[in-house]
C-alpha cells in the first residue's frame, strides 16, 4: 500500500520535470528544425514542424549570401566581428582581473578595500548610465565604430566581474603560504607566477567562460557604438530578423540564429559546470 | 607582530624597483574604478543640463526630469516595469523553487535536467527574443500550429494584443532565467542540515510538513538574494524587449531602458535621456540599498553571534 503511493508520487514527479524539460527544449528544437526547412514549407504550415525536405542550403545562405540591411554577405562578417571583440576582451579582462584580485586579496596596501569596493559597484551600474560617457570617450580616442573600441569597453567593464571572481577565490589562499614566500624574498610578480597562478585554473576557467558568454551575448553597446558591417552578431541578428523581404525567409533566419547562438551553447555544453559556478558566485557577492 | 610587519610599515612602493608592480596594480584598478565614478557623475550632471544633440553647459534644474516624467512613454514604461518586474520575479521564484524541490527528490537524470533548465542562460536575449517572437506570432507560431491541427478557434495572440503583450515578455524572461533561481534553491536545499530533517522524520512528520516547517524557512536568505538579482535584471531589461516586441505593439511594451535609448539616440535629447537613465538608477537603488543594508546587518549579527 505504502509502496504504490510512493511509486505514484515518483511517477508524478518524473512526469512534471520531464514535461517542463520538454517545454524548455521546445524553442531550441523548433529553431533547429526550422533552420532545415524551406521558406515555402514554413509559409504553408507554421514555424513548428518536421522538415519534409532537408534544406541544408539555408546554412550556406545564412552564412555568406543572405542580405542584412544593404550588405549581402550573410552573418559571417558579424560572427567574425563578435569573435574579434569577444576573444581579446575576455582574455585581457581575465588577466587584469586576476592581477587586480591577487593584489587586493593578498597584498594589503593603502586604499585597497576602497578601490575594490568601487570596482565591484561597477557590476550594478546600469549600462544606460555609461552610454553617453562611452560615446565621448570613443570619439576622443578615435575609436567610434571600431572593434577595438568595443574591446576596450568590455575589458574595462568586465574587470568589475573578473576582479570580484578572482579576489573571492584568492582570499582562501593560506596566509602562511604568502608569508613563507615573502620571507624567502619573493616579490609581487614572482609570487603571482609561482604560487598564485598555478592555483588559479579553476577560477580562471569560470572567469573566462563568464566573460566569453556575456561579451558574446552583449547587444546594447554593439548596436549603439557600431554600424553596418562593423556590428557584432547580436546587433546583426536584430537587423536580420526585422528585415522585410518579399517572401519571409524564416528558414534562413533560423539558420542564422542557430549559428549565432552556437559559440555560447558549445561553451555551455562543455563547460556548463563552470558556467553555473560563475552564476552562483556572482549571486553570493 | 608578524615577521612581515617591518616590511609593511615601510611606505608601499617606496623604491623605484617596485614601480612596475605599482603600475600593474594601480593603473587597471584606477581606470576601472574611475570610469564607474566619473561616468555615473557625468551622466547625472548631464541630466541637469539643457543638452540636446550634443552635451551642453548650463543648469536647468529638474526640467529634464519633469519633462521625462510627463511623457506617456515613461508612464507606460514605468507601469510596465511594475507589472513585468513583479510578475517575472514571482513566477520565476515559484517556478524555480518548485523545480528545485522536484529535482531534490533523488531522481534519475538530475544532471541532464539541470542542464536543460539552465541552458537558456547561456544564450543571448537577442536569440531567445527572436525565437519567441516567432513562436508567439499568431500568424506563424503556436496559434497557427494549433489552428492547423483542427482547433480553428484557438487564439494565442498576446504578442499583438496591447493589453497582453507585456506578458509575452514575462513568459520569455521566466523561461530564460528561472533556471538560475532553481540552481540557487537547489544548492540551498542541499545545504539544509540533514540531522534536522532526520529528527523531524523520526517524530513522524510527513514530507510536506517537513518542507513547510523545517526546510523552506532556511531558504529565506536565498529567496531574497535571487529576488534582488532578478529585479535588477528586470529594471535594466533592454535586449529581450528589442528582439521580442520592439517595444510594441505601439509603445505597449515600453520599458525604462528603451525610453533612455529613445531619448538619447532617436530623439537626440541627451539631457532627457540622461534624466531617464538616472531615474532608472534610482529605481535600481530603491531595490539595492535596502538589500545591502539588510545584508550588512546580517553580517554584523553573524560576526557578533
Amino acid at each position: 500500500m505504502a509502496d504504490t503511493s510512493i511509486n505514484i508520487r515518483r511517477i508524478i514527479v518524473y512526469g512534471i520535470v520531464w514535461v517542463v524539460a520538454a517545454a524548455w527544449l521546445f524553442p531550441l528544437v523548433v529553431v533547429i528544425l526550422n533552420s532545415l526547412r524551406t521558406a515555402e514549407e514554413i509559409a504553408q504550415t507554421s514555424m513548428i514542424g518536421w522538415p519534409r525536405v532537408w534544406a541544408w542550403g539555408n546554412y550556406t545562405q545564412a552564412w555568406d549570401t543572405y542580405c542584412i540591411a544593404q550588405t549581402c554577405s550573410g552573418i559571417r562578417p558579424y560572427m567574425l566581428n563578435s569573435a574579434l571583440v569577444t576573444i581579446p576582451a575576455t582574455l585581457i579582462s581575465t588577466l587584469l582581473g586576476a592581477v587586480a584580485g591577487y593584489a587586493v586579496s593578498l597584498w594589503r596596501f593603502r586604499g585597497d578595500s576602497w578601490i575594490y569596493g568601487i570596482v565591484t559597484i561597477g557590476i550594478f551600474l546600469p549600462q544606460q548610465m555609461r552610454l553617453l560617457p562611452w560615446t565621448l570617450v570613443l570619439r576622443d580616442l578615435g575609436l567610434t565604430n571600431t572593434l577595438a573600441g568595443l574591446v576596450m569597453i568590455h575589458t574595462i567593464q568586465g574587470m568589475s566581474f573578473t576582479t570580484l571572481f578572482c579576489r573571492n577565490y584568492y582570499v582562501s589562499i593560506p596566509a602562511d603560504l604568502m608569508k613563507a614566500a615573502k620571507i624567502d624574498g619573493a616579490g609581487f610578480f614572482r609570487i603571482f607566477w609561482r604560487i598564485v597562478l598555478p592555483l588559479s585554473p579553476p577560477i580562471l576557467i569560470v572567469t573566462v567562460i563568464w566573460q566569453f558568454t556575456h561579451i558574446w551575448n552583449e547587444f546594447l553597446y554593439g548596436v549603439t557604438f557600431t554600424t553596418g558591417t562593423q556590428q557584432p552578431v547580436t546587433a546583426a541578428l536584430i537587423a536580420l530578423a526585422t528585415s522585410v523581404a518579399d517572401v519571409p525567409q524564416h528558414g534562413i533566419q533560423s539558420a542564422a540564429v542557430v549559428v549565432a547562438a552556437l559559440p555560447t551553447l558549445l561553451v555551455y555544453l562543455f563547460g556548463g559546470r563552470y558556467f553555473v559556478r560563475g552564476l552562483t558566485a556572482g549571486a553570493v557577492k | 607582530m608578524s615577521p612581515a610587519a617591518p616590511a609593511a610599515a615601510r611606505p608601499p612602493f617606496a623604491s623605484l624597483k617596485r614601480l612596475p608592480e605599482f603600475l600593474v596594480i594601480w593603473v587597471p584598478l584606477l581606470i576601472s574604478a574611475g570610469h564607474v565614478v566619473t561616468f555615473a557623475l557625468w551622466t547625472t550632471w548631464m541630466s541637469f543640463t539643457p543638452s540636446t544633440l550634443v552635451p551642453a553647459d548650463g543648469f536647468v534644474g529638474l526640467r529634464n526630469y519633469n519633462a521625462v516624467l510627463a511623457t506617456r512613454n515613461w508612464k507606460i514604461a514605468f507601469d510596465n516595469l511594475l507589472l513585468f518586474g513583479s510578475g517575472f520575479v514571482v513566477l520565476s521564484l515559484s517556478a524555480g523553487l518548485i523545480l528545485a524541490i522536484l529535482l531534490d527528490q533523488r531522481i534519475r537524470g538530475e544532471n541532464v535536467l539541470r542542464s536543460i533548465f539552465l541552458y537558456p542562460l547561456a544564450v543571448s536575449f537577442v536569440v531567445t527574443g527572436t525565437v519567441w517572437s516567432w513562436l508567439l506570432n499568431p500568424g506563424i507560431g503556436i496559434q497557427k500550429l494549433v489552428n492547423d491541427l483542427g482547433w480553428t478557434s484557438f487564439r494565442f495572440d498576446w504578442l499583438i494584443d496591447r493589453d497582453m503583450a507585456i506578458w509575452t515578455i514575462v513568459i520569455t524572461a521566466v523561461w530564460q532565467s528561472c533556471g538560475f533561481a532553481m540552481a540557487l534553491f537547489l544548492a540551498g536545499l542541499r545545504s539544509v542540515d540533514g540531522d534536522l530533517v532526520k529528527a523531524a522524520q523520526i517524530d513522524g512528520t510527513g514530507p510536506v510538513r517537513i518542507y513547510r516547517r523545517v526546510i523552506l524557512p532556511t531558504l529565506w536568505p536565498i529567496t531574497i538574494t535571487v529576488a534582488v538579482i532578478q529585479l535588477q535584471f528586470a529594471i535594466t531589461t533592454f535586449d529581450l524587449v528589442r528582439a521580442l516586441t520592439g517595444g510594441g505593439p505601439g509603445i505597449a511594451t515600453q520599458l525604462p531602458a528603451l525610453v533612455v535609448y529613445d531619448f538619447m539616440f532617436q530623439r537626440g535629447n541627451l539631457g532627457r535621456g540622461a534624466a531617464a537613465a538616472v531615474l532608472m538608477l534610482l529605481v535600481l537603488l530603491a531595490v539595492l540599498l535596502p538589500h545591502w543594508t539588510w545584508r550588512a546587518i546580517q553580517n554584523r549579527r553573524a560576526a557578533r553571534g
